[in-house]
């Protein structure tokens, strides 16, 4: 064995071949020790996540630092209507000016991106947690279970979401809760869906064959090959459908479906910006959610696509 | 998590090397098929021999000869579905053939472990090598994560990876092909096993690599005391490795003998072809490939009498009539499916034109396909 330390300063396998050591098993040895140092650097040289990246990660966390801190805040009373000021542009009183009843955009900007998150995060909490354990356990056992699951999760996806949902908002009370657990249940199938594919293709590696010849059980499989493998694709895929459950949700408020007013959401906001002719008027209104909600779903969207690119081994390295 | 590691009571005992008597593994008459639309695929067809303990048995054949299935049938590693296998499987007084997986489990990695052919895929590409080798310490011998990556680190050594202490760290695909088989040769030897499924082991190396480790899994096994079975499609991985050598053709034993006897006294015409088509340093540049014509048979319907009957330049009436018996001339331990063995490179089968081995213009005398 060469002296491994001397060589793990050598950069270049190149260098090394114009001075091969001694001994071929040796040399071996050493270009291999060499060529692996310079791969596990490029590792850590990865390419970074550049301006555009951290600029995303810092609107999401303003998003969500300021939706859960609002009443902290040194912030209006969203509801509070000042009748002095009606349709007022940005001020130093109202930094995004007012609506017709004469509310504080900023408070009630801050106060609807709560009804956003929430939606976002706890419809895609359901479908992971349901979804996801039922698509790694289908994906690994195949047989009938999968086709059971692999029927109902088509039968669900037959439905339009969005026709679904309004279907049963009108005769079940839209509350937070209520869209939050119907839209969780309309993300379950696509999260089986992606995560049952993924667990598949990997339980016919060879890997998870090694594991079971050392004596691992299923369920330590499932848990400790597959589960590591699939987290990558579960976490693009789980911010791709946060952003598409915002959208639905916006779409619900926007149809005045959603949470009641004078309950701010964005989408009820967009509604109520476009309502009575207010557009021409005060552009404002509808401006600031809607531009919200758009650098939302961009810097979640953009998130997840670098974060899946780093994850894949083979792109991560280019 | 003490639930999902399925750390449940050890139900078997496993004798001490040494005090136990008679063979390591026992396998005798396995068959093993597969069902299949066209109809039933007997991979292994009635396969018996004995491995003792610390030996090496080397295991030859083409591809589609049953290897491979041989090796997943002792292990009792097969699809649940559609497999039939029958036959019995004795390992250091178990039977394996009749226990339920949660039994297996424990001997699986423990005792008996399997080194796969391709470390490419048989590493999980996003969990550090300690981590993979610590595994089956901590599943078997009920060690703790620092003691599983205190071992994990001793075993890298013992397989040659230079510092690993830093290499425990590392992600396979930071090493190399011949690197990722040592390290699955430390994932194989963890717990420290008493037999040894080798499939393959080098196929996926290149050949100064296979030198190293075979070399590797041999001065592993003499130190461990541990048996080896090396399934393989070359005859020379195995020439100068193992103790005795089963050559397999088309799920059946044809030959097995001891290494020296098979090699100076081939009987099976088989086992000759497969020696011939092994290209010589000393054979003239631009040499055709000795190898062997036609194809293996078709496993659903294998030929009438002898199986290699159609591709053997000796072939008799006899042969495609009949099959032969796996049976042995003079020394007790030479065993050879053939009507007409071959004494001295020469067939004993009458009006034979040519000797295999000494075909005029370097082909088979077969003819058939190109190399």
């Amino acid at each position: 064995m060469p002296d491994d330390r001397e060589l793990l300063d050598t950069k270049s396998s190149a260098r090394l071949l114009a001075n091969p050591l001694p001994g071929t098993a040796a040399t071996d040895e050493a270009i291999l020790a060499t060529e692996e140092t310079t791969e596990r650097d490029d590792l850590l040289k990865q390419k970074p996540f550049g301006f555009l990246f951290w600029f995303a990660v810092g609107f999401v966390g303003v998003v969500i630092l300021s939706a859960a801190l609002a009443n902290l805040l040194p912030l209006q009373n969203p509801n509070f209507q000042h009748y002095t000021s009606l349709n007022q542009g940005p001020s130093a009183a109202h930094w995004l000016g007012t609506d017709d009843l004469g509310r504080d955009l900023l408070a009630r900007l801050v106060f609807g991106a709560r009804v956003s998150l929430i939606v976002g995060f706890f419809g895609v909490l359901i479908g992971l947690v349901v979804g996801g354990t039922a698509g790694l356990v289908s994906g690994y056992r195949g047989g009938r279970l999968d086709v059971a699951l692999n029927a109902v999760s088509f039968i669900i996806l037959a439905f339009p979401a969005i026709v679904a949902v309004i279907a049963i908002v009108t005769f079940w009370k839209a509350t937070l809760l209520h869209i939050t657990i119907i839209l969780g249940i309309a993300t379950i199938p696509l999260m089986y869906r992606v995560i049952r594919a993924s667990s598949l293709s990997f339980a016919q590696r060879d890997f998870v064959v090694a594991a079971k010849t050392m004596g691992a059980t299923d369920s330590r499989i499932v848990l400790r090959e597959i589960l590591p493998n699939v987290i990558p694709v579960t976490v693009t895929f789980s911010l791709i459908t946060m952003a598409g459950l915002i959208v639905i949700e916006g779409t619900l408020a926007f149809l005045g479906l959603s949470v009641a007013l004078p309950t701010p959401s964005w989408g009820n906001l967009i509604n109520e910006g476009t309502s009575n002719g207010a557009l021409s008027t005060d552009p404002f209104i509808m401006l600031w959610p809607a531009l919200a909600m758009f650098l939302l779903l961009w810097s979640i969207n953009l998130i997840g696509d670098r974060l899946r690119q780093r994850f894949d081994i083979r792109e991560g390295l280019l | 998590m003490a639930g999902l590691r399925g750390r449940r009571a050890k139900t078997l005992e496993f004798k001490d090397a040494g005090t136990q008597s008679g063979p390591l593994l026992v396998v005798e008459d396995l068959r093993t098929s597969f069902r299949t639309q066209r109809g039933t695929v007997r991979a292994v067809d009635g396969v018996s021999f004995e491995v003792e303990e610390g030996k090496t048995l080397g295991i030859v054949g083409e591809s589609g000869s049953g290897k491979t299935v041989l090796s997943r049938s002792i292990m009792g590693m097969l699809p649940v579905r559609d497999v039939i296998r029958s036959g019995t499987v004795h390992f250091a007084g178990h039977e394996l053939t009749s226990m339920d997986d949660h039994s297996l489990r424990e001997v699986w990695g423990a005792e008996l472990s399997m080194i796969f052919q391709d470390p490419m895929t048989a590493l999980n590409p996003v969990k550090r090598i300690g981590d993979q080798i610590g595994e089956s310490l901590r599943l078997h011998l009920d060690m703790d994560k620092k003691e599983a990556r205190s071992t994990a680190v001793e075993l890298l050594r013992s397989v040659g990876i230079p510092s690993p202490e830093d290499r425990v760290r590392w992600y396979p695909f930071q090493l190399s092909g011949g690197m990722r088989q040592r390290v699955m040769i430390a994932i194989a030897l963890a717990c420290a096993p008493r037999l040894v499924l080798a499939d393959e082991p080098t196929t996926g190396l290149d050949v100064t690599v296979q030198a190293q480790i075979l070399d590797l899994l041999a001065e592993l096994q003499r130190e461990r005391h541990m048996a080896v079975i090396l399934v393989t499609h070359d005859l020379g991985v195995v020439a100068s490795r193992a103790d005795d050598i089963i050559v397999m053709y088309a799920g059946r034993v044809v030959e097995r003998a001891p290494t020296h006897t098979l090699f100076n006294d081939t009987k099976m015409p088989y086992t000759r072809a497969l020696m011939d088509s092994i290209p010589r340093l000393a054979d003239p540049s631009g040499a055709r490939l000795n190898a062997i014509g036609g194809r293996p048979p078709d496993l659903i319907n294998p030929p009438a009498g002898c199986r290699f009957a159609p591709r053997c330049p000796y072939a008799q009436d006899k042969c495609r009539e009949s099959e032969p018996p796996l049976r042995t001339v003079g020394s007790e331990d030479h065993l050879f499916a053939c009507w007409f063995p071959l004494v001295d490179g020469v067939s004993t089968a009458p009006a034979v034109p040519v000797s295999l081995s000494s075909a005029p213009d370097g082909s088979t005398t077969t003819g058939g396909s190109a190399p």
